[in-house]
């Protein structure tokens, strides 16, 4: 036997791995019993949840199972010409049960927003059922085709056969101002009516401009943080940490305070004679509005790791830079400024990935042209009621992130970041 | 050509930080080009001030710092052209070992060849070739300190400062870096001021050494001077290990002084006592009482060994001789003829010359 494969035994005799993993045993259970709660909690408030969202976006069950024969006859079809007698056979029976139930009505909505025309022929269709005007010994497809033009067109029939499969990326391709045309292929909505990818746009545009704005401001302030004495820090880190205690909401409040026309800010421009009274610029209700309250409220997402990664720094580092012969500015970018791109990381991508789901504050100050993509979200589950339209917003913006943080990590590295 | 005396110069500087404490007081230096002073002292006796000021990080609150005849209070520290080696190294972390040796010529806009060939000088001279890719943390602990004292040297400044640089090695590594330090001065002959806490490492490596205590210079002097002839007894205390007797003059002539003592008399050496009735601390060097004296010596007098500490090349023996119970001796260990048991009395002596009577404490 080669010593490579002998086993090493404890002093008992025992394999010494068996004897190790079941010295480890009990606190692997007492450690996996410590954050059992948590990993429950997770599951149910975060992963389920996030699981359930995703199969509501996708979500086409609804005419599946309202026409089960219609789709499984549909299947030897090659949707080339009108369908055979068996598919009018099976698709008249699943109507007839529908009508029963009273859902006929639901049918036709969800083939009218695969292809216009669809409500007029199938309410045609209902009556004629309704009045049994139907002869089931006859040739059924020649009656159907005769209750409308339409239903002699293979168009209408393609388009039930697109309904077929029970999941769906209609919502995701809406949220990019897309559908499926006849063709199955992928084609863009008329102009007038592309709101999604401006709101796209904007959110992106908006988180990388409010994420800019507070790297500029909150780099200064975490450096001052850093490097102050005790006593002064502390009451600057008070100031940082304030408004991060105070409600968002009535942070977003005061803010409309002081932003309106008629506001503390345009007051004081007006009072130095910057503007005219009548000329008041607007700074609510739109962009500008969502770019100062926004950055003020993220502020503290950029200062607290940008802190926490200078403190680390010595200062004896910048001196040494100084002493070396480079001039504090030169010092500073060489020297110091490498060394804070752990935090600047971390800031960035907790104050972008916050600001690119933001909610209250744009649709408090953000007004029109100020809204984001998570107000479009909100408006869908609150308003149309078209869950699962939001769900898939909702999952785009989740992959969005993902898709940040890869990128992240491909140029900067996770491990590079540092929160704290 | 001789060398400029006054190279670097303290001239009447203070320092304070907050407008009440005098940290530094009225502080008169000359330091010759090429000569490696060291500045001592404990902690908060103003000697890493010094360094700072002379290093711009500090501003004097009085008085001028001239570096080679010409003011540096208003020159910030990148124009100084005066290399430091830190307390903890500060070597860049992001910067592999060459970047971090370039980066002073860089700075300096030295060609790239250039930079090159004065690396790879610095780094053979630290020995230390080949390590021009590590990252410092990839360094160990004297690594890491060769290598911010080849940064420090790489662009032939004319002053070199180094701040404890030696404080967070262990003691066998400290010892040989010592020598290494000394060497690299006495090869290149750059002026070297060095701070430290550490008495040994200060006699080792300087040509002299400036104590410093309470914001102020003790002494000024070469390391056996401030070793033998203490001119005060805060340096006597500092340096070494130090037998003192705190008495009056009772009678004093130009070379010798009686002073008595609680329980006796002895004869003493007069360094800062002028007259009779003078309080003074007298100060004698373990090493220079003996033990049953061969030779004749003027002090003889008899003690009780309290203790007996073994350590490798000596023995220390603690005696209880006239009312100081904490009187130390060496003893060589290769004298084994000595019967050294706990309460015996044994004879002391030593010459009056080696009793220096300074000042009281």
């Amino acid at each position: 036997m080669s010593s490579e494969t002998k086993q090493i035994l404890t002093t008992d005799g025992i394999p010494l791995e068996i004897s190790l993993k079941k010295a480890e045993r009990k606190n692997k259970i007492k450690a996996f019993l410590l954050v059992a709660p948590l990993l429950l909690f997770l599951i149910i408030t975060y992963i389920f949840p996030i699981g359930e969202m995703f199969t509501r976006s996708i979500d086409d069950k609804m005419i599946t199972n309202m026409l089960p024969k219609t789709f499984k006859s549909m299947e030897t079809w090659d949707g080339k010409e009108l369908p055979p007698e068996e598919v009018f056979a099976s698709f008249l029976s699943d109507f007839k049960i529908l009508v029963d139930k009273k859902e006929h009505g639901k049918l036709a909505q969800r083939l009218n927003k695969e292809k216009n025309g669809f409500n007029t022929i199938t309410k045609k269709l209902f009556r004629q059922v309704k009045r049994n005007k139907i002869d089931e010994t006859q040739s059924i497809k020649e009656q159907i085709m005769k209750v409308h033009k339409r239903w002699r067109n293979v168009e209408y029939w393609q388009a039930i056969k697109r309904t077929a499969p029970p999941y769906t990326s209609a919502k995701y391709l809406k949220a990019m101002d897309m559908y499926l045309n006849e063709d199955n292929k992928i084609t863009q909505v008329s102009e007038d009516r592309r709101i999604h990818r401006i709101l796209w746009l904007r959110t992106v545009e908006v988180a990388f401009f409010v994420t800019v704005f507070c790297f500029l401001m909150g780099y200064p302030i975490a450096h001052l943080l850093a490097t102050l004495p005790m006593k002064y820090s502390n009451l600057l880190m008070i100031c940082v940490l304030l408004p991060f205690w105070t409600s968002l909401l009535v942070r977003t409040a005061s803010w409309m305070i002081l932003l309106q026309q008629q506001g503390v800010v345009n007051d004081f421009f007006v009072m130095i004679g910057l503007v005219a009274d009548g000329n008041r610029p607007e700074m609510m209700y739109n962009k500008v509005g969502t770019y100062v309250a926004m950055t003020q409220i993220l502020l503290p997402f950029m200062v607290l790791p940008l802190y926490s990664v200078m403190k680390t720094i010595s200062p004896s580092l910048m001196r040494a830079g100084k002493s070396l012969g480079g001039t504090p500015f030169v010092a500073f970018w060489k020297v110091y400024f490498p060394l804070t791109i752990p935090g600047i990381g971390a800031g960035c991508l907790l104050v972008f990935i916050l600001a690119i789901g933001y909610y209250i504050t744009p649709a408090l100050v953000g007004g029109a042209s100020g809204t984001l993509i998570s107000n479009q979200i909100a408006y869908h589950m609150k308003t149309t009621l078209d869950w699962s339209f939001a769900s898939a917003m909702g999952l785009m913006l989740l992959g969005g992130v993902l898709v940040i943080y890869w990128l992240y990590n491909k140029l900067v590295g996770v491990d590079n970041i540092k929160l704290g | 050509m001789s060398k400029n005396t006054e190279f670097v110069k303290f001239d009447k500087v203070d320092k304070s930080y907050d407008g009440k404490v005098l940290v530094v007081k009225d502080l008169n230096l000359n330091i010759s080009e090429g000569e490696f002073i060291t500045m001592l002292g404990p902690s908060g006796s103003g000697k890493t001030t010094c360094l700072m000021m002379l290093a711009g990080f500090e501003t004097p609150t009085n008085g001028e710092i001239y570096l080679d005849s010409n003011p540096i209070s208003n020159i910030p520290p990148h124009k100084r052209g005066i290399g430091m080696v830190f307390q903890n190294y500060a070597l860049f972390p992001h910067m592999t070992v060459y970047e971090n040796l370039a980066f002073p010529l860089r700075v300096r806009k030295v060609q790239k060849d250039e930079i090159d060939k004065k690396v790879d000088k610095a780094l053979s001279m630290v020995s230390l070739s080949g390590f021009e890719s590590r990252m410092p943390a990839q360094l160990s602990g004297g690594q890491q300190q060769r290598v911010a004292v080849a940064r420090a040297l790489v662009f032939d400044p004319a002053v070199v400062l180094m701040d404890e640089p030696l404080g967070a090695l262990d003691k066998n590594l400290r010892e040989s870096m010592q020598y290494e330090i000394k060497h690299i001065h006495e090869n290149i002959g750059v002026t070297v001021v060095y701070v430290t806490h550490d008495q040994g490492e200060a006699l080792t490596m300087s040509n002299r050494i400036a104590v410093f205590n309470d914001g102020k210079v003790q002494q000024l002097s070469s390391p056996d001077k401030l070793y033998e002839e203490p001119v005060n007894s805060f340096v006597a205390e500092f340096i070494g290990e130090n037998n003192t007797f705190g008495g009056e003059v009772t009678d004093i002539s130009k070379n010798v002084c009686k002073v008595k003592l609680q329980n006796g008399e002895i004869l003493a050496n007069p360094i800062s006592v002028n007259s009779k009735g003078d309080k003074t601390t007298v100060s004698i060097r373990p090493e220079r009482a003996l033990i049953n004296p061969k030779d004749k010596m003027d002090n003889n007098q008899t003690g009780k060994i309290e203790e007996v500490i073994y350590h490798g090349d000596h023995t220390r023996v603690r005696l209880d001789l006239l009312g100081n119970k904490e009187f130390i001796l060496k003893v060589p260990n290769s004298s084994n003829e000595l019967d050294l048991k706990l309460g015996n009395e044994i004879k002391v002596g030593w010459n009056s010359q080696d009793a220096r009577a300074l000042d009281p404490k």
